[in-house]
């Protein structure tokens, strides 16, 4: 990626495929290292409009910085009993689009189909994720990321104990 | 040979030995499935939901309640409707949207139009129907046998003779009056409804709402998340009791260091939070008296509506309620209740609190649910020899909220309603 310059598609699916492979194969540490300082990671209930507030809406996940640390700190520990011992996971990205770049942010859209394998039962999750990113020195951070599933309900997956 | 017969008895009492066991058989058995269906979800008063959510004339929304499509509307003149959301003429679901506002409603099939009340209004071809069809009950949506309410909680029941929903309720409703007088402008529901589903028996999630005994366990990521990110809990020990309220319902009351939007304070609130706190607090001294100020605000509870509604205050208020959809299948709803009218800094508050706990991505829902699925695959897997142990706190006068005596209370009326209808009981 060119630093002052613009993004391209390209840039933004090898860091889409790099944070899903992350999430695969469950180097949490390294994915939580994608975000910048300050991010928020979001997942508004399936019936909720695109525009849905977390301070004003339930959701189904609506982490500040402090909470995602503490995600992925919780994931880490056999104590969460749901991904302990490890679900089995596929992230598929797809059709990325750069929505909007100004200056050193985009707001990049992807749709995606992750499955969740576990005690004989596989779950297909399904939906959009919207990814502000900033260009820093380093190559993109995530600034917010909001996973809009696309289902009429949680029905029969149940829980999102994994990052979808 | 039917389930009951196998079994003989699906409890399994002796109080004089502080023995309590529940047949596995009663979480896997079809059989058992369609008796509950019988003899409690058709018969029991059933939670169908808040007036809140029908802000004004029009508004509706369309839910399954106790196995039948619901249509749950404000009518023109502002009167709440129950109505079976089926068309009289063929039976095609007449309101197909979750919710929203309307002037009628048509089932699209052969273009029947229903008013706000369920009322005939047209039909294509009037005049190759006889001259009274319009007139005839029978030509309406049907109205749910019953449909009454408490502080705006509204319930149904499809049994016409069942008692009042007040007399139902009982010693419930001084809960319930405790729960809602925390706000001043009466409670509402927050957008957002989580619908999720468990691989597991709907009476696991009845028994899980109300364990005080799981949580160190199940739950000791939650609770070392608490006490690492929130600048330290309130100084207050888990400490409360369990009781009985008839009927199958119970609540354990109880106090715990999280903190509480109506209100008990936590360092990361600030100090602009410990004001507000004081000022809802004073306000609580002001209306009620020390006293039930002090168990409004300090005091937790996990109230169990039998057979099947959750209304739980502890750092948020979640509503929820759970239906069977096969014997190891059960679909949740849940809602988040809280006071109108509260601040925008409170009301971010109590969504944080809720999420962090509850909800299929909370720190605590997710391994509830593993637990649940997990003692679920056991039972498919179990003889009519096998057994659940309920017998935490027999020996003591007074249970502890961390005891079992709220799911004994649990299932001797499910047993009443069940087995004895069956011509069995415990022995």
């Amino acid at each position: 990626m060119s630093h002052g310059g613009r993004a391209t598609r390209a840039d933004c699916e090898d860091f889409l495929y790099r944070e899903a492979a992350l999430l695969d194969e469950w180097r949490l540490d390294e994915w939580l290292a994608l975000f910048v300082e300050g991010a928020t990671y979001e997942v508004p209930t399936t019936g909720a409009g695109v525009d849905a507030d977390s301070a004003e809406e339930l959701f189904l996940i609506a982490d500040d910085y402090a909470r995602l640390q503490h995600r992925v700190k919780r994931l880490n520990k056999t104590g969460a009993h749901s991904e302990w011992p490890r679900s089995h996971t596929v992230r598929a990205i797809n059709n990325v689009r750069i929505l909007e770049q100004d200056g050193e942010e985009l707001t990049v859209a992807s749709t995606f189909i992750t499955y969740r394998s576990k005690a004989d039962i596989t779950d297909a999750f399904f939906g959009r994720h919207l990814h502000t990113l900033r260009i820093t020195p380093g190559g993109f951070g995530i600034a917010a990321k909001r996973t809009l599933l696309d289902a009429s309900s949680l029905r029969p997956q149940g829980r999102v104990s994994i990052i979808p | 040979m039917n389930a009951f017969q196998r079994m003989n008895t699906a409890l399994m009492i002796d109080e004089s030995k502080k023995i309590f066991k529940v047949s596995r058989r009663a979480f896997v058995d079809p059989d058992i499935l369609e008796a509950e269906r019988a003899q409690i979800f058709d018969k029991c008063w059933l939670y169908l939901g808040h007036s809140s959510e029908l802000a004004k004339p029009g508004d509706f929304v369309t839910r399954s309640v106790g196995g039948r499509n619901i249509l749950f509307a404000r009518d023109g003149k502002g009167d709440l409707k129950a109505m079976l959301n089926t068309c009289p003429h063929r039976g095609a679901q007449v309101c197909r949207e979750k919710h929203g506002s309307a002037k009628s409603f048509q089932c699209f099939y052969h273009g029947w139009v229903f008013g706000l009340d369920g009322t005939l209004r047209s039909q294509p071809g009037e005049t190759s129907y006889a001259e009274d069809f319009k007139a005839r009950s029978t030509s309406s949506m049907q109205q749910v046998a019953r449909f009454e309410s408490y502080r705006d909680l509204n319930f149904i029941c499809f049994d016409k003779g069942v008692e009042s929903l007040s007399d139902y309720l009982g010693p419930v409703k001084e809960y319930l009056d405790v729960i809602c007088d925390q706000a001043e402008m009466g409670m509402t529901i927050v957008g957002g409804t989580q619908e999720y589903s468990m691989r597991a028996n709907w009476k696991l999630l009845t028994e899980n709402s109300i364990d005080g005994y799981h949580a160190l366990t199940t739950h000791a990521t939650y609770l070392d998340y608490l006490k690492a990110t929130t600048g330290g809990l309130a100084q207050v020990a888990f400490e409360g009791s369990a009781r009985d309220l008839g009927k199958g319902h119970a609540v354990l009351e109880y106090k715990a260091p999280w903190g509480r939007p109506v209100a008990q304070w936590i360092p990361s609130w600030g100090e602009e939070g410990k004001r507000e706190l004081s000022r809802l607090y004073d306000g609580l001294v002001a209306r009620f008296g020390k006293q039930l100020a002090d168990r409004i605000a300090t005091f937790n509870r996990n109230l169990f509506i039998f057979p099947n509604l959750v209304i739980n205050d502890i750092m948020a208020i979640t509503v929820r309620t759970f239906y069977p959809e096969a014997p190891d299948l059960m679909k949740v709803t849940s809602w988040a209740l809280a006071p109108k009218g509260e601040s925008p800094e409170f009301r971010k508050r109590r969504l944080d609190n809720f999420l962090e706990f509850l909800g299929p991505g909370g720190f605590a829902t997710p391994d509830d649910i593993e637990a649940l699925e997990s003692c679920q695959r056991a039972y498919r897997q179990a003889g009519d020899e096998a057994w659940n142990d309920i017998s935490k706190g027999m020996p003591k006068a007074q249970p502890l909220a961390d005891d079992e005596e709220q799911m004994r209370i649990f299932w001797r009326e499910w047993d009443r309603r069940i087995a004895e209808a069956q011509g069995l009981s415990a022995c």
